[in-house]
Parts: structure tokens; C-alpha cells; sequence
């Protein structure tokens, strides 16, 4: 890899060649059974529709309140949890291949290149076993026969998160929640993977412990090329984090765009609202809050036309009844996606 | 202030006292258990007895089915600590022999219901569906039947056997153990490190009987020694009852089957006395260690 690859991969190249992920048409559904016979009478679509490409080296944001699909959305890329129906084509070194059609064992054997850390550092971790035994099943699987070849690799490991070695021979309870978390980590990282989902992953720990956490998982991107899809609900953490952020409502995807432009050029009523809630730490400073009404619908029973309208202040006739097409804009080069009428109207005008 | 001081002594020697403990014993759950007075003083008793059945003839000289008609019914003495009974057989004798019978088979089908109930249970609990709900079913059924029942039709059935005792106490004994081990897994599968053990694609038996198993072992260990005591009481109620092992073997359940004689009850307490509180000594020992088990091998007790 040549030192300008290496460049283009830290900030996260765009080109149609650097996607790393393509989700296409994901649907994420449970079914819902009733009956004596547990005949399938609906679904709770967790998951609907979701187009995504994920580039190499980028982190992407995800953001949402609680429910919107979040988390199925990156277990679901992840198949930790199967997928109704739709695409997820990892782009491997030997070429493209659809993780949900995979056969399981296949699927098994690459999962070094995709990892996940987890939202509670106090259930990530098994009670039972050391460290040591929780960090090792992963090496063994991934073909590291000798024990002291195993010892080597998770003192390395741990030194990577800022834990001192001899960590190892503890039990998870004798650790705080931060130092779980960086265990949890650094147990992600011991295949090497590629592609890292951080589902909530600094959520659960006080905020001077967050700002330590978040440094590590910058430092170690840089230093392992690594692309993270980080979901969260905290907005000033997504905004730190993030090279591009994707923002869901109701399993949907209803705006993507490069952090600087969703911030300071937001389009979507959703994003608009979500964004007025961030606290400022400034007396002087007041935002015009946009409270939104009402609750989340269902999403065993969607809203029908946009998921968002019967609580979006701006709403039309035609939102009731049309499901929004995703409308690019390109600014600086950049594009931003959102699915909305309103906007789509006004960039229709903006171009007569 | 020196009494301070002193006290400060006292806690960091306590202290280091601890950490060279610590260092003695690598094996958390073993300091644990060492830990615990109860279930320490259950362990003694327990092998006090164990040891003494094992090698009962080092501790008496009779024959536990030798009978000796010229000593009848005799009261304890320095020959016969605690007496004889009626076909003169020499008591103690009949108990230390009589508890191999008693502990084998309180054991044996405490494991090998354990063994069953769990390796079901395990699987069963994490993979749900269909196997599931089949084990289920069956264990419903075998529960919902009165248990004594069912061992007094199956020992009619198959005849007075030790081996059948324990196919018979294993056969009933395991649905219990089946639905703990099951609902331990349903809860435990849900946590997240399974998650983590499954994003590295490490096959799902291997995540179930080594990686949640030994979370769900607490309950399991004491249910092993609750279902022995229960499994030896079982046998010394059958063989009350005159169903268990043929009355020529000596078990504590046969020699307590005299006292169903009102004589006996009443002008023979040597008989069935010492019996009864070895038995009652043993059971009690085993639920200390149970419990002692219990705390050790539940790994979110800080020790």
C-alpha cells in the first residue's frame, strides 16, 4: 500500500471503488406469530428498505432516537441477526460477495473481517472466564494453535487499549465499565477485521470516560485502517466521531450526508428537530427548539406516503399518501441524500 | 491512637494473610468454597462417612448379612457398639455397608439425571424450536404423574434391582434438572457476550456447553445434591415400603424397615436410631455443600 492510498484511506476516499459495504433493499422484519397455530400475522419491520454503501476507512454515523432500527440495522449488515430479505455485498480482497445468501460456514470464516462492540460493557464480557479465556476462544477460532503465541497476542492487545498486561488473569467484575468497554474493544480487534459496528459503544460509560474511549477508537482507526459504522443517539458524539452520518426514523434512512453539511445545510424536518435538541453548554446561546408531537408510530403498522408525517410540522397532502424518493443534492462536490417532498419541491423550483 | 495503629496492623496482616491465600489456592471457585465454615464442616462429615463406607471392613469385623441367632436383638456394647437386630446381624456393620448401596445409588442417579436433564436442557434452552418443545412435553408429562407412583409401577414392572432403582430414579429424575438448565439458558443466551462469541463465528454447541454452561453451573450443583439427598430418602422409602432392594442387601432403607415393627419401634431404638441420624447427618452435609457450591461457582460473587 502506497503512502497516498494510505492518505486517501484515512479520510475516507469516496469513489465508487472504496465501498467497502453495499446495502441494498434491506428489510429487517420479525415476524409477529399469534394463534394456536403460530401462523404469521404481521411484521415488525425493525428495518425497511435501507439502501447504504459504506466507504473504506470512513466513519459513519448513525442517528436516531431510541427504536428507529438502529441497531438491527448494523447487526443485521453484521448477520447477527438475519435479514427478511435484501443485500449486503462485503467487498472482499478476492471480490464482492452478499453476506446474506452466504452459507454459514463460509459466513463464519470471514467474520474476523467484520466486529462489533458493544452497547453494555457488563453483559459484553463473560462472568465465568478471565480475561484471558474471553479474549483467546476468538485467536483459537481464527487458527492460533500454541497458548503462549495467545498470551503474546492479548498482552499486545491490551497494551493497544492502555490496559496493563497482567490484566489478563482477572474476572470481568473486578473492572470498571471503561475498562470493560476497552476490553471489549480490543477483544473485537484481535482478528484484525476490517470493518468495526460500535453499537452504542460509549454510551453506558460517564462522559469524562466517553472522551477517553472515543480518543482510543480515533487512535486505533488511524493506526489499523480500520472503518467503523458507529450508532448512537448522542448527537455531540456522532458529530466528534463521524466522517459522514446517516440518519434513520422508523427503520428507514431519511438523510446522509457529510457531517459539516448536515450540520450547517440540515433539509430534513426530522433532522431539523433531532438536531435543535443538542444541549448547548451557553447560557447566552439560545437555539429555537423544534418539539416534535406525539410518539414513534408502530412499526408493526407504519404510517402510509412518509414515515414521518404525522408528526412532521411541515407536512402535505402529498406526504400522507407518496413514500418520498431519495433526492441527491451535490454541494462542494459532496453529495446529500434526504427523503422528503418538501425538499424535493423546493430543489425542483430552485431549478426552474 | 497506638490502638489504631494496632487495629491498622491487624487489617494489613489480615490483608497479606489473604494474599498468600490467594496464591495458595489458584482455583477461584476451590477458595471460595474453602472460604465458607458451613460448607466446609458438610465436606468433613461428608467424607467422614463416605470414607468410613468405602472401607467399612477396616472398621468392623463382621459380615453385613452374616446372621447370628444367638445374639438377638442385643442392646450396644463394647462387641456390638450398636446392637443387633433381629436376625442378629451386627447394626453398625449394616450401616456402613448399607451406605455404599444408599450413596451409590443417590448418586449415580443424581449424575445421570443430571447428565440427561442438562445436556437436553442445554441444548434445548439455547436452539428453542421444535426439540424444544418435544422435550418439553415429555417432561411435562413425566412430571404431572405422581413420581411415587410411577417408581412402584416401574419397580413392579422390572423387578428389585439396584440397577433398576437407579434406570428408575434417573428416568424420573431428570425433567427437573431438564427445565432448570433450560430456563437458565433462555436467559443467559440473551446476554451479550453470546453475541460476541457468535460475531466470531465459534460454533453454537461450543458457545452453549463452554462458554454459557459454567454460568448456569451454581444451580445445577445444588440441584445434584438436592436430588441426591432426595434419591437416597426415595430409596429409604421404598425400601421401607419393602419395593427397593431386595431385603437381604443391606441399605439404610432396609434396616429402617424393621421399625415398621411396633416392638422393634419401641424396645429396639438402637436399630433404627443411629441409622436414621447418619442418614439425616448425611443428607444435611450434602445440602451445605450444595450451598457452598452454590456461592462458589457463581461467578458474579466477588471472592
Amino acid at each position: 500500500m502506497t503512502d497516498q492510498h494510505q492518505n486517501q484511506i484515512q479520510k475516507g476516499e469516496y469513489g465508487d471503488q472504496n465501498i467497502l459495504i453495499k446495502v441494498r433493499g434491506l428489510k429487517t422484519w420479525y415476524p409477529i406469530r399469534t394463534g394456536l397455530f403460530k401462523k404469521i400475522s404481521g411484521y415488525v419491520k425493525a428495518v425497511d428498505n435501507v439502501d447504504l454503501d459504506i466507504y473504506r476507512g470512513e466513519v459513519l454515523g448513525v442517528v436516531g432516537e431510541s427504536g428507529c432500527g438502529k441497531t438491527t440495522l448494523g447487526k443485521s449488515i453484521l448477520q447477527l441477526i438475519k435479514p427478511y430479505s435484501g443485500e449486503v455485498r462485503y467487498q472482499f480482497h478476492d471480490g464482492e460477495k452478499n453476506l446474506c445468501t452466504m452459507p454459514k460456514e463460509k459466513l463464519d470464516n470471514v467474520r474476523n473481517k467484520l466486529q462489533i462492540v458493544f452497547q453494555d460493557p457488563y453483559s459484553s464480557l463473560n462472568p465465568a472466564f478471565t480475561i484471558f479465556g474471553s479474549m483467546e476462544e476468538p485467536l483459537i477460532r481464527f487458527g492460533m494453535k500454541s497458548k503462549s503465541e495467545r498470551r503474546r497476542k492479548v498482552a499486545e492487545l491490551l497494551k493497544e487499549v492502555n490496559l496493563p498486561e497482567n490484566y489478563m488473569e482477572r474476572y470481568p467484575n473486578e473492572f470498571s465499565g471503561g475498562q470493560r468497554q476497552r476490553i471489549g474493544i480490543a477483544r473485537a480487534l484481535s482478528v484484525d477485521p476490517e470493518f468495526v459496528v460500535c453499537d452504542e459503544a460509549v454510551s453506558a460509560l460517564d462522559v469524562s470516560i466517553q472522551a477517553q474511549v472515543l480518543q482510543l477508537l480515533i487512535d486505533l482507526k488511524k493506526k489499523r485502517h480500520l472503518t467503523y459504522m458507529f450508532i448512537t443517539h448522542n448527537l455531540s458524539v456522532v458529530e466528534y466521531i463521524s466522517d459522514r452520518i446517516v440518519v434513520m426514523y422508523l427503520g428507514h434512512i431519511v438523510e446522509v450526508a457529510d457531517t459539516d453539511e448536515l450540520f450547517q445545510h440540515t433539509l430534513h424536518p426530522y433532522t431539523k428537530a433531532l438536531l435543535s435538541a443538542i444541549p448547548i453548554a451557553d447560557i447566552n446561546q439560545r437555539r429555537k427548539r423544534i418539539p416534535l408531537q406525539g410518539d414513534v408510530p408502530s412499526p408493526v403498522h407504519p404510517p402510509n406516503g412518509c414515515p414521518f408525517h404525522p408528526r412532521c410540522p411541515q407536512c402535505m397532502e402529498i406526504c400522507k399518501r407518496v413514500v418520498p424518493e431519495p433526492v441527491t443534492q451535490i454541494r462542494n462536490g459532496r453529495s446529500h441524500m434526504v427523503c422528503c417532498h418538501l425538499v424535493k419541491q423546493q430543489s425542483e423550483k430552485e431549478t426552474v | 491512637m497506638s490502638a489504631l495503629d494496632r487495629k491498622m496492623d491487624r487489617l494489613l496482616a489480615r490483608e497479606n494473610s489473604g494474599r498468600e491465600h490467594r496464591e495458595l489456592v489458584k482455583n477461584r471457585t476451590v477458595r471460595k468454597m474453602m472460604m465458607n465454615r458451613l460448607s466446609v464442616v458438610g465436606m468433613v462429615i461428608f467424607l467422614i462417612i463416605l470414607f468410613m463406607c468405602l472401607f467399612a471392613p477396616l472398621f468392623t469385623p463382621y459380615d453385613s448379612t452374616k446372621v447370628d441367632l444367638r445374639a438377638i436383638l442385643q442392646q450396644p456394647s463394647a462387641a456390638h457398639i450398636f446392637g443387633t437386630d433381629k436376625v442378629g446381624r451386627d447394626v453398625f456393620t449394616r450401616i456402613l455397608y448399607g451406605g455404599r448401596i444408599s450413596i451409590g445409588i443417590g448418586f449415580g442417579s443424581a449424575l445421570i439425571a443430571t447428565l440427561i436433564g442438562v445436556t437436553l436442557g442445554v441444548i434445548a434452552g439455547y436452539k428453542g424450536g421444535i426439540l424444544d418443545g418435544i422435550v418439553m412435553k415429555i417432561s411435562e408429562i413425566l412430571m404431572a404423574f405422581p413420581q411415587m407412583i410411577l417408581v412402584l409401577i416401574l419397580v413392579t414392572i422390572t423387578g428389585q434391582s439396584l440397577w433398576n432403582l437407579i434406570l428408575i430414579f434417573s428416568l424420573t429424575g431428570w425433567p427437573s434438572m431438564y427445565r432448570m438448565a433450560r430456563s437458565q439458558m433462555l436467559s443467559l443466551r440473551e446476554e451479550e457476550y453470546v453475541q460476541a462469541l457468535k460475531a466470531f463465528g465459534i460454533r453454537d454447541m461450543k458457545i452453549a456447553f463452554k462458554h454459557i454452561l459454567p454460568n448456569a453451573i451454581g444451580p445445577i450443583f445444588v440441584n445434584i445434591t438436592l436430588s441426591t439427598a432426595m434419591f437416597i430418602l426415595n430409596e429409604a422409602s421404598l425400601s421401607f415400603l419393602g419395593l427397593g432392594v431386595p431385603m437381604e442387601v443391606a441399605t439404610w432403607g432396609n434396616i429402617l424397615n424393621v421399625a415398621q415393627d411396633l416392638t422393634i419401634l419401641k424396645s429396639a431404638p438402637w436399630i433404627w436410631l443411629p441409622t436414621g441420624a447418619v442418614v439425616t447427618l448425611f443428607i444435611i452435609s450434602i445440602n451445605f455443600i450444595g450451598d457452598g457450591l452454590r456461592d462458589a461457582s457463581d461467578p458474579t460473587q466477588v471472592g
